[in-house]
């Protein structure tokens, strides 16, 4: 079979954030650009980040990129790369005025400067009192940023293939990566994408879990090509939880319902958080109140006919405040419960929020690999950027506001390597057909008839194991529990068909192969989560309560092939700064 | 596969969205409240998953009407059926 075939100096797979920053340096650059996406791009992901992007403009407070940097290292409970970090943190500033250039409508304050909120984990002097570093377009900044630069894109002439699933990575034999296998979900009509470089931008994958705030599409489709082309996924046990999601349903209640005065109980209405922090009580950090919750649960003492969650009490306070000051999230309850926050609580329970985890690069945005001469060979032509690498600017737990900037940063490093390697690298390499009819393999399997497992069914036990194994609560013996029912379920995702076989909009096969991806994360976090034993950032085992810096001060890598761990030590120097060594994390 | 049950999977790729909030209801409404609805109605619903998640928020939260009163009856119709 002669698969259709496109030419493109860039493929760009995802359309969020991060790939829409880099197509766009590109596009201005005059490279022929294709960003594939598997939804309308102006329906990716980044267009749910209410709260802003972070840089040290020191518009509202004094402010510096130093101390932006401290923070970043210090929430990173010190497992980022501080070379990265501090690339980060200087290239902020540029990074929001280049947005607020092309269009993006931040909110100012009177003198006509962009304004800046006030955000957890921020502060001045290092380590000193609150500082305001994030940037924000009223609570609509992700939305912003994804139509502007979708805008400017088409303006720029960028190709999109919307609504076009990306498969798998094409690889040659001497391992260069020539570009993807992609199918058009309204046709069926599959075709290969070559092209000189490409770079992956697919986002998280906080599907993994059955309760998550994320869209359905995050499904780390990007992470198992990586995977599955022979790259190690790097840091995946780092999984961001948020205390307080709707139970069983995920949608986020910010901090602000318990700032307000809103407290947690068991089901002996019990207010179970002074026993887990009798200072800070509800207002703990994420993950403090995230494993408190789970511990209660775990007890027995969680709310509900499963015993599945707690509650969130607001109904104490003055309903009057509670509309002024809360109304985005009374609203959002009202919706989904039918509950009034004024009189009733709503059940919450960890829920799954981000990715640190992901394709490890540099902070050019290539991906880099161990070979024989080191941990960190770069793969020529190769590219990943935003939640779906780990490069890594946010170690063991992510700080608010440093998601969105890491995928405008990284999106624009990225390209700007790549139009150096094309001025280097004129012309495709040759793709023979075998290689590039390698992956219809993984699409032909789907046509497979007869009576067999379901893919919702497995898609629904996979989240529940994940859940319940490698959840905030992490020990051995859960995490081995863990790994083989998540093995248990691979093996019978072999006996899983589909009903409908037809090619025109068959979205049962587009989910079938995000299962499959799923699944092949699933095993990347279940095990790097087994592996460490330690206790760092958001990854806590409470059979190693303590950080090990001695032990524990570096990256794991995963590798599919094998299902085996490897690691590599973190890059502690920074560009131009001194380092900031290790100290306990308290705030 | 039949007519219907395409079209029905192309608006199950349009209810796709970005946000966990949406995904959630306008799912719910595909299963739940859509096959109940007229085929004026019906063309109203894709008309809706026309417009950007930024808005489809608001009014699916109930803090903005749309003007066009036909979406604003949809609109409706989504909200009831999320919580029932
Ligand atoms: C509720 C919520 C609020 C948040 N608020 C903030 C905030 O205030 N500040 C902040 O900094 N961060 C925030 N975050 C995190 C931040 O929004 C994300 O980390 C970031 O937007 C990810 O951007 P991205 O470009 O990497 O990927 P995404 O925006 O997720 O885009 C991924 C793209 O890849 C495409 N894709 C995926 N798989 C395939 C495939 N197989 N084939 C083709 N295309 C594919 C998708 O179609 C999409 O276009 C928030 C997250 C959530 C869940």
């Amino acid at each position: 079979m002669n698969l259709p075939r496109r030419k493109f100096d860039t493929l760009i797979i995802g359309a969020g954030g991060g790939g829409l920053r880099a197509a766009l340096q590109l596009s201005q650059a005059d490279a022929r650009v294709a960003v594939v996406s598997k939804v309308f791009p102006t329906r990716s992901h980044t267009v749910a980040a209410q709260g802003g992007v972070n840089a040290a403009l020191a518009n509202v407070l004094p402010d510096n990129w130093h101390w932006h940097m401290f923070d970043t290292v210090k929430g990173s409970d010190y497992l980022g790369d501080q070379d990265a970090i501090e690339y980060m943190c200087r290239a902020a500033p540029q990074a929001v005025y280049e947005l607020e250039h092309f269009g993006v409508p931040f909110s100012r304050q009177q003198d006509g400067r962009i304004y800046q909120r006030r955000f957890g984990g921020q502060s001045r002097d290092f380590g000193g009192e609150q500082a305001a570093r994030t940037c924000a377009a009223a609570d609509r900044t992700g939305h912003a940023i994804l139509h502007t630069l979708y805008q400017q894109n088409l303006r720029a002439k960028t190709h999109f293939f919307d609504e076009f699933f990306a498969i798998d990575l094409v690889r040659d034999r001497e391992g260069y990566i020539l570009g993807a296998f992609v199918m058009e979900i309204a046709t069926g009509e599959v075709m290969i994408i070559e092209a000189k470089t490409t770079l992956i931008a697919t986002g998280g994958v906080g599907q993994l879990f059955r309760t998550n705030t994320n869209a359905l599409i995050n499904t780390g489709d990007g992470m198992a090509m990586a995977l599955r082309a022979g790259i190690p996924l790097q840091d995946m046990e780092f999984v961001q939880f948020h205390p307080t999601g709707i139970a069983g349903k995920g949608m986020l209640i910010s901090e602000g319902a318990r700032g307000e005065g809103g407290f947690l109980v068991n089901c002996e209405g019990e207010r179970f958080m002074e026993r887990y922090a009798p200072q800070a009580k509800d207002l703990a950090s994420r993950d403090v109140v995230s494993r408190a919750i789970a511990t209660e649960i775990r007890g027995g003492r969680g709310c509900g006919p499963g015993k599945d969650h707690v509650l969130l009490r607001l109904d104490h306070l003055d309903s009057d405040m509670i509309r002024k000051r809360l109304p985005a999230i009374r609203d959002m309850v009202l919706t989904f419960l039918h509950l009034d926050l004024c009189d009733t609580p709503a059940p919450v329970a960890p829920t799954v929020h981000y990715t640190m985890g992901g394709i490890p690069t540099n902070r050019f945005g290539q991906v880099v690999v161990p070979e024989n001469q080191g941990p960190e060979e770069t793969m020529p032509g190769l590219y990943a950027a935003g939640e779906c690498a780990c490069v890594s600017v946010h170690g063991g737990n992510r700080l608010g506001g440093n998601s969105l900037l890491d995928i405008l940063v990284f999106g624009r490093a990225a390209a700007n390597h790549i139009i150096g390697y094309l001025a280097e690298n004129r012309y495709h390499r040759p793709m023979s057909d075998e290689e590039a009819e390698k992956s219809m393999a993984r699409l032909a399997r789907w046509d497979k008839r007869g009576e067999g497992e379901s893919i919702d069914g497995l898609r629904t036990e996979l989240g529940n194991v994940m859940e319940d194994y490698c959840g905030v609560f992490r020990t051995e013996e859960i995490l081995k529990e863990g790994i083989s029912r998540v093995e248990e379920l691979v093996r019978r995702m072999d006996d899983a068909t589909l009903k409908d076989h037809s090619r025109i909009f068959n979205t049962a096969r587009v989910e079938a192969m995000e299962l499959e991806n799923l699944m092949d994360v699933a095993l990347a976090t279940v095990i790097s989560a087994y592996s460490r034993k330690e206790s760092r950032g958001a990854h806590s085992r409470m059979d190693y309560p303590d950080r090990d810096d001695l032990h524990w001060l570096r990256h794991s890598l995963y590798f599919r092939e094998d299902r085996s761990i490897d690691y590599k030590p973190v890059r502690t120097k920074p560009l131009s700064v001194d380092a900031f060594p290790p100290k306990a994390r308290t705030y | 596969m039949t007519e219907p049950e395409t079209s029905l999977n192309r608006l199950r790729w349009q209810c796709r969205r970005g946000m966990r909030e949406l995904d959630i209801l306008l799912n719910e409404f595909l299963e739940h409240g859509y096959s109940g609805l007229e085929a004026q109605e019906c063309e109203t619903f894709e008309r809706l998953l026309g417009y950007p998640d930024s808005v489809l928020i608001e009014w699916l939260m109930g803090r903005m009407i749309p003007a066009d009163r036909d979406v604003a009856k949809i609109v409706e119709a989504i909200r009831h059926t999320a919580v029932s």
